[in-house]
């Protein structure tokens, strides 16, 4: 079987690229375009450190074809931080949100998410929101509270 | 390397046409969550894959006047809870929807899919029989209409014509004083698998149940709807006495499985218990319709 020619948008910039029919969003991004800020866990949709957005839309990439990207529009944690940090990223610096940092960038990539939508989230909302992420260091307070801190800082800023 | 097809069909016929030229070796992909699931676990290898978000009568939320909505297949339950109209009039069937898997699982998610998994515990299928909700199929000979409770056959299976694919649910116009509700017993908080499920849709008018529908998952190898509930709700007040009824009704309907989730005993039981709990919810939201 040929590879299939892709033509898509990542993080703002068109790219195009070969995929095999079955491959997987997150194959070709981890492989042949090397962004590799994407991380494989379980390949089966529970982890969430796989975490992109698809037309805006929080997916898991492991559970998207490539071919699929036809067309659409993909973000990536790589697109997160323009000249400087995002707001995210830098307070999970500052509070040490992270230990083996595997499951980071799919953390980082659904907060931005849910604060684009809800900016002033509860600590319900929040974990909730992230329970499809998973984290085997940090017992998810020091996320959630640097997620909430986010929330609070950029709510200020925008006054 | 593999030799599968993906295809990517923009209308329904070329789509109808592919699946059907697979001759039962193709796999409609909607939102994927349980197709590639199944597929890297080897469960199923289909040759060709036919992608239907390409089709806009399958991605799309469409009024259709007094309460009635046409959702295609394959919208995401993302999309179902951001639909500024739908949730307020079927909150039991984007509830229900919104309870499969995590934000990143409903980005992609259908009910189409849900539907077609035929997993006795599909979370959107109780309250899609609950809403009275009729599937519209199309295949090689055409395109018909059924019962959402009569697609599932059994675990994994479908009462559905070689070729056919599931195209969309078509939610019943809703009278005044209508709502509907859907709960599920998990061990947990969120992110798990029924062990029940319960889907109640009802109509009040002052006060008096005029009409309901109620779905049961997981407590038997198809999603049931389950009449005699119904019928103990309908014309009560929704008193213990009718609410005891349709409980019973619930038990009564039951076939469970004993598995690692839950027990007969248990799953008969709490059946009765969530269709209490359900129907009140339900009620609450109809008296502020």
């Amino acid at each position: 079987m040929a590879k299939l020619h892709v033509s898509t948008t990542i993080n703002g910039e068109p790219q195009e690229f070969l995929c095999d029919p079955e491959q997987s969003m997150l194959d070709v991004l981890r492989g042949p375009l090397g962004l590799t800020g994407s991380k494989e866990g379980c390949g089966s949709g529970d982890c969430g450190a796989c975490s992109i957005t698809l037309d805006g839309r929080l997916v898991c990439s492991c559970l998207m074809l490539a071919a699929e990207a036809e067309g659409r529009q993909i973000g990536t944690i790589e697109g997160m931080a323009g000249e400087e940090l995002h707001p995210l990223q830098t307070k999970f610096l500052e509070m040490a949100a992270l230990q083996c940092g595997i499951c980071t960038p799919g953390v980082l990539m659904a907060a931005k998410s849910l604060l684009e939508r809800n900016p002033d989230p509860t600590e319900h909302e929040v974990r909730f929101w992230l329970a499809g992420n998973l984290c085997r260091c940090t017992g998810y307070d020091k996320i959630v509270r640097a997620v909430m801190e986010t929330a609070a800082d950029m709510r200020g800023g925008a006054r | 390397m593999s030799d599968i097809q993906y295809l990517a069909p923009r209308t329904l016929d070329e789509a109808v046409q592919a699946f059907a030229a697979t001759a039962g070796k193709g796999r409609i992909l909607a939102g994927g969550t349980d197709l590639l699931v199944q597929m890297r676990a080897g469960v199923v290898s289909p040759h060709t894959i036919i992608d239907i978000k390409k089709i806009s009568e399958m991605t799309s939320i469409e009024e259709t006047g007094q309460g009635g909505f046409r959702i295609g297949a394959a919208v995401a339950g993302a999309a179902l809870r951001e639909h500024p109209t739908l949730r307020k009039v079927w909150p039991g069937v984007v509830e229900a929807t919104n309870l499969i898997g995590s934000t990143q699982i409903q980005g992609r998610a259908s009910a189409g899919g849900n539907l077609c998994n035929a997993s006795p515990a599909g979370d959107s299928v109780p309250a899609m029989v609950a809403a009275g909700a009729v599937v519209t199929v199309q295949g090689p000979k055409g395109r018909r209409e059924l019962p959402v409770e009569a697609v599932p056959k059994s675990p994994g299976r479908l009462n559905l014509e070689p070729g056919e694919i599931v195209v969309g649910f078509t939610l019943p116009a809703r009278p005044k004083g209508s709502s509907d509700a859907y709960l599920r017993m998990i061990p947990r908080t969120e992110m798990d698998i029924a062990v029940v499920g319960c889907g109640v849709s009802l109509t009040l008018d002052k006060g008096t149940c005029t009409a309901a529908r109620v779905g049961l998952g997981a407590v038997a190898p198809t999603v049931l709807l389950v009449e005699d509930a119904a019928k103990a709700l309908i014309g009560s007040k929704l008193d213990d006495a009718a609410l005891d009824k349709a409980a019973d009704a619930c038990r009564a309907a039951c076939r469970p499985i004993d598995d690692k989730r839950g027990t007969i005993a248990y799953r008969t039981q709490i059946a009765g218990v969530l269709l209490k709990r359900t129907a009140a919810i339900a009620a609450a939201r109809a008296k502020s319709n």
